[in-house]
This record gives C-alpha cells, structure tokens and sequence, in this order.
C-alpha cells in the first residue's frame, strides 16, 4: 500500500508540473485529469472510496469533461499556443515559485518535526460519509446547495434569449 | 412513446417473416425470356451473318459503346469488319435490339460476365457471334430483301415478284 | 466472495469479454439481418461465424495512419482510452458468485466514474483529429453523454436505496425475493435509455452519425485504432447489459441452471434488445435529443429517486 501510495503521489506531482508547462490548453487539462485520477487513488489507499469513486466521478469525469469542452469549442489553435508560450518566461514563474517554495518548507518541517497526525486506517464508507454531511455539516451542505441554487438560476437566465420579433415570425397561413 | 414501442414490436414480428435475398450463387435467380443481359450477334438459318452493318445499332447506342466497320464481300452482301462491343460501359438498355432491323443483335438472359481485367470485357466478332438464329428461328433477311447478292439474284426473294424487264415494250 | 484465483479468473473475464466483443459483430449484423428480412453474413465459415475473424485479420494488416495535422500524442491516447476504461468496469461486475476480480464496496460508483472517463476518448479523438466532422462528434458526444450521465447516477440510486449498498454483489443479493425491475420500473426504463445514450448507439449515436458527420469523432481514424473504438463500443454494449442484469433483473438468481447460464441468458437477451433498437429506432435531432434528456428524464430520474425513498422511509419505520 506504501509503494501504492508514493507511486500515486509522484504521478499527481508530475502530472500537475506538466500541466502547470504545457502552452497547449488540451495538453494541461489532460495533464490535471491524470494528476487528478492519481489524487483519487491515494484517497483510495487511505481508505475512503466514496471520496475516490466522487473524485474520478464529479471532477475528473464532469468537471474536466466542460473545460475541455470548452477549449475545444473555443479553438484556440496555434497563435493562442505561441500567446501562451510567451507567458511561460521565466521571470512569471519567480513568484509562484516563492510561495511553493514557502509551503515545500512547511510540509519538511512537519516531516521532520514529527508532528504528522496519522492517517486514517478504517475504511471511510458512503453511509458515514452521508451522516456525516447531512448531521454534523448539514449547514454546509445546505450553504452549498443554495450557491449551486444560485447558479443554476443566473446560468438559466443569461442563457435565456428573447425571441426577436422579426418579420419571419409573422408568417400569415392561409 | 407508444409509436416507438409500437414500432419495435413491428421490427421483432419481422422475425417471422420470409426473407427477401436469394441466396445467389447456390440458387439462380428466374430470369425471364426477354431479359436484357449479355449481347449477341446471330445467324441466319444457313448459318450466315445477320448483321449489315447498318450501324443502326451504334447510333442508337447511349452510352456508345458498340463499334463496327461496314464492308462488303465480292457478291455485294455487306457484313461487319469487325464489330465491338466495351460491356464495361453498355448499359444494357436494349435499344440496339429495337433499332436492328435485321435481329441481328440480341440480349440474353445472361449477366454474369465478371472480369478482373476492364480491357477483357471488350467483346469483338468472334465472342459476339453465335452459331444460332436466337430469338427468332425461321428469319432470314436476305431472303426476304430484294437485295442481290450471290446466290440470290433479283426477284428470288420470297413474296417478290420477278423484275419488269424495261427493254420488252409490252406492257 | 472473492475469487481463489484472482489471475486466472482476470485472465478469463478479459478473455471472455474481448471475444464476446468480437462475436457481438457477427450476432449484430445476422440479427439485423433477420429484422430486416435479409441473412447477413453466411458465406464464411458455418453460418457466417468466421466472418468476424477475416474482418480481424483485415483491419489489422490495414495501413495504420495519422494524419500530419493530428495531434499525435492525444490521437494515439484516445482509442486506448475507451477500451481501457470499459474493461476498468468489468474488474467490478459479478458474473456469478466467486466470478469477479474484485468485490469493491463502491462497485456501482467505479463503474459510473469509469463510464464518465469514457467520454475522454470521443472527445480527444474528435478534437485531435484537428477535422472539423470529427470535432463536431466529439462535442457532441462531450454534450450528450455528460446530460445522459446525470440521471444514469440518478436512475441507479433508487435501486441503491433499496438494496442499501454501493456493492454490485449485495445488490444482487438484495433481489433474492424479487427483482428490482418491479419496484424499480420507471429506475430501469431511465437506466435503458443512457445506457443506450452512454454507449453511444443507435438512436442516440449522434456523434458518429453517417448521414450528417461521415463517421464523426473517428473520421480520421483506420486500421487498429478504429477497431479499437469499434471493439470499445461493443465492450459498452456487454457491460451496460451486464448492469441491467445486476441491477434490475437479479443478476446470477434463478432456478434449475447453475448461476453464470442464467447471468448469460439474462445479458443476451438485453444485448438483443440493444439491436432490437438498432433496427427499429430512427436517430433524434440533437437537439430533441439534450432537450429530452434535461426536460423529461431528469425529472423524472428525481421524482422516481424521491418516491423511491420516501416509500423506504415508510416501509422502514
């Protein structure tokens, strides 16, 4: 499971500077679906499966699916891939870099310090995972489901086009 | 919803239904007696060529893929040098067949002449011609035409009167 | 539950499976062929049966070509994707019991996420194929199997709800009274339906349909790599009548016959029924197609989800 575990993990940490490199936009996303997929099986190794079945389901099956959607309807094509390209000079990366610098030092210093709380061994099922949400968080849960609410009903109205009132739409029937 | 339903049902009963392909090569499909297929050149009963190379046949052609030379031999009994037929092309219409006024050119109930060379279905005189009358046994045009060839002087045909001799003053 | 064998039975699910994908060909064209008052296939080998394996040998000894203007990497990837992630799915479904890879308790779930990967290969196949035919397929197949996906999740939930787990097997077992197709009627219509939609068949193969996109996302593609999608679409056809069997119509349960005969008698007819279809349907427009689906289906996918669990509620307290 060790072996599992660290082979998943170097897979998301590769996957995720490949996606961060890439001047093509289908290229990252599929890139960050892998580095995704890989975060979904160091869940499953950790023991929750609900969460990992989630992860490959909602953001590496839906999520990802509408951005690539997207690029590919936008067509992006070559001069986008040279525009992109010319943003990936080194002098961008100098102040991302500090702040993953900054969090590497964190993650070493809790490493070394010893202070890791441990993992969790027992299996996390979907029945715990939905009492949880539904007893303890349940004002998250409702907060969310508003915002989604909120969403659905901005998404529909700016979708929503007035039939123009053109002549052809007055055509008389005889 | 319920058309759809109803039209899956149709489509299973047609399990039940007979099937429509004949099963080709194991079992030959009728072919009526007047089938337009595969054309041939036929004989007169004596065993002469019908054709005169009229060229009746190639100008009716559509898609002209019939060829011929007219000529004659030394009694004045005009034939075909050579005739040709690209049955890559022929579309088998059979208007030769109505424009002949001889029957010298035929279709028969024949189709399958597949050839894995295009140049091979070029037909000439000697594939063309068949040792028969074909579809109409007793014709025989030289007999009927008051043309003189060898053989048949004027006036032998048959139903043909002997010629007015205009040197006799009686009329 | 598991197997004692976990290699060799692998070895024989992915056998099976790949095979059954190939003959599905043959058992396809001789059942439209027989809808359609015609024979199909009969001329090589007894009944036509070989006819799958010179199709084989064809495709393989075709030219394998990539375009110049594909994209190569993602062109290579996509056709690999699909059969990857469909035989993914098989490694979680209970053929019998002791017949499976492996008894996840979240087999309903991986099955799902590894049907939603799907739609990664005709969407990366449509666009690396850089044809605007193959582009259009691919969004629309990204639009369709995304809207048929949601209530597919939703369908299955009320038989989740009764059977009270995410395990394929206790689901299974869960219908040794009576099958979930009863309670579950309107779950297993809507389930029959995306499955159909999710595997991209006739009706619903608007991706790929001839008369308006040539052949859609796999214009460009030849030799192996079409056979790749074409196999990959039969593996779909297999594992979406599998579920049905699972879910609805009690899996391995039934009397006499030792439980795979019933699990396979029970497959074929659905993948039958999937032909049936084939033969009979007419394509939709595409957009009946989405407005169908977000209009009527998830609706009703809700409403049945809500009843369903209200009726449990009752039944329990």
């Amino acid at each position: 499971m060790t072996i599992v575990f660290y082979t998943a993990s170097a897979v998301a940490i590769i996957a995720t500077i490949l996606m961060l490199t890439r001047a093509n936009a289908v290229h990252a996303l599929l890139d960050l679906i892998v580095s995704l997929l890989a975060v979904a099986v160091i869940f499953f190794v950790l023991g929750a499966p609900f969460v990992a079945a989630l992860e490959v389901i909602i953001y590496a099956g839906a999520i990802m699916v509408l951005f690539v959607f997207v690029v590919m309807l936008l067509n992006l094509g070559e001069p986008a891939t040279r525009a992109e390209r010319a943003l990936l000079r080194p002098s961008m990366w100098i102040v991302p870099s500090v702040f993953a610098a900054i969090l590497l030092a964190e993650f070493i210093w809790l490493l070394v310090s010893g202070d890791v709380p441990p993992s969790a061994v027992a299996g996390i099922e979907a029945k715990e995972t939905g009492m949880a949400l539904f007893g303890q968080y349940l004002i998250g849960v409702e907060l969310a489901s508003m915002l989604l609410l909120g969403g659905l009903v901005a998404a529909y109205h700016l979708g929503w086009r007035k039939v123009p009132q053109t002549e052809a739409t007055h055509v008389s029937h005889p | 919803m319920l058309s759809m339903i109803r039209t899956i049902w149709y489509v299973f009963l047609h399990m039940f239904h007979r099937r429509v392909t004949v099963q080709y090569p194991d079992e030959q499909p009728y072919l009526a007696p007047r089938y337009r297929g595969r054309i041939i050149l036929s004989r007169d009963p004596d065993g002469g060529e019908r054709c005169v190379a009229c060229y009746l046949c190639a100008a009716a052609c559509p898609v002209d893929c019939i060829a011929l030379q007219a000529t004659e031999d030394s009694t004045g009994r005009r034939y075909p040098e050579f005739f040709r037929i690209n049955f890559s092309r022929c579309i088998f219409c059979g208007f030769c067949e109505e424009a002949c006024p001889t029957y010298a050119i035929q279709l028969t109930p024949d189709f399958e002449m597949s050839e894995y060379q295009r140049p091979n279905l070029v037909y000439e005189k000697e594939d063309l011609l068949i040792s028969g009358p074909g579809k109409y046994p007793g014709y025989n045009f030289w007999r009927v035409s008051g043309v003189q060839i060898g053989g048949k002087d004027k006036g032998e045909a048959e139903n043909e009167g002997r010629p007015v001799d205009l040197h006799s003053l009686l009329p | 539950m598991t197997s004692p064998y976990p290699i060799v039975t692998m070895i024989v699910i992915l056998a099976a499976a790949l095979t059954l994908a190939a003959g599905l060909i043959w058992v396809e064209r001789r059942l439209l062929a027989l809808w359609q008052d015609r024979y199909g296939p009969n001329r090589v080998g007894p009944f036509g049966l070989l006819q799958v394996l010179a199709d084989m040998i064809k495709i393989f000894f075709k030219e394998d070509w990539i375009p110049p203007f594909a994209d190569k990497a993602v062109f290579i990837v996509a056709p690999a994707v699909i059969l990857v992630t469909v035989l993914m799915s098989f490694a979680v479904v209970p053929f019998a019991p002791g017949i499976i890879i492996s008894d996840l308790n979240v087999g309903l779930l991986f099955v799902l996420g590894m049907s939603s990967l799907g739609v990664y290969s005709v969407v990366l196949a449509g666009w690396a194929s850089e044809n605007k035919y193959a582009l259009l397929g691919g969004v629309r197949a990204a639009a369709q199997m995304m809207s048929y996906e949601v209530f597919m999740g939703l369908a299955l939930m009320g038989v989740v709800l009764l059977a009270g787990s995410f395990n394929l097997t206790s689901i299974v077992t869960a219908q040794r009274h009576v099958w979930f197709v009863v309670p579950q009627f309107i779950g297993f219509v809507l389930f029959l339906i995306a499955g159909v939609a999710e595997t991209r068949r006739l009706p619903f193969d608007l991706p790929e349909a001839e008369s308006e996109l040539i052949a859609g996302f796999h214009s460009e593609y030849s030799g192996m790599k079409f056979g790749m999608f074409f196999v990959g679409e039969y593996l779909g056809v297999i594992l979406i009548s599998c579920l049905i069997t699972i879910l609805f119509f009690g899996g391995w349960l039934g009397p006499v016959l030792p439980p795979i005969v019933w699990f396979l008698i029970k497959m074929m007819f659905f993948i039958c029924f999937f032909i049936l279809l084939r033969a009979a349907l007419p394509r939709p427009r595409f957009d009946q197609l989405m407005s169908w689906g977000w209009k009527v289906m998830l609706p009703l996918a809700l409403a049945n989800l809500l009843v369903t669990g209200a009726v449990a509620l009752v039944w329990s307290s």
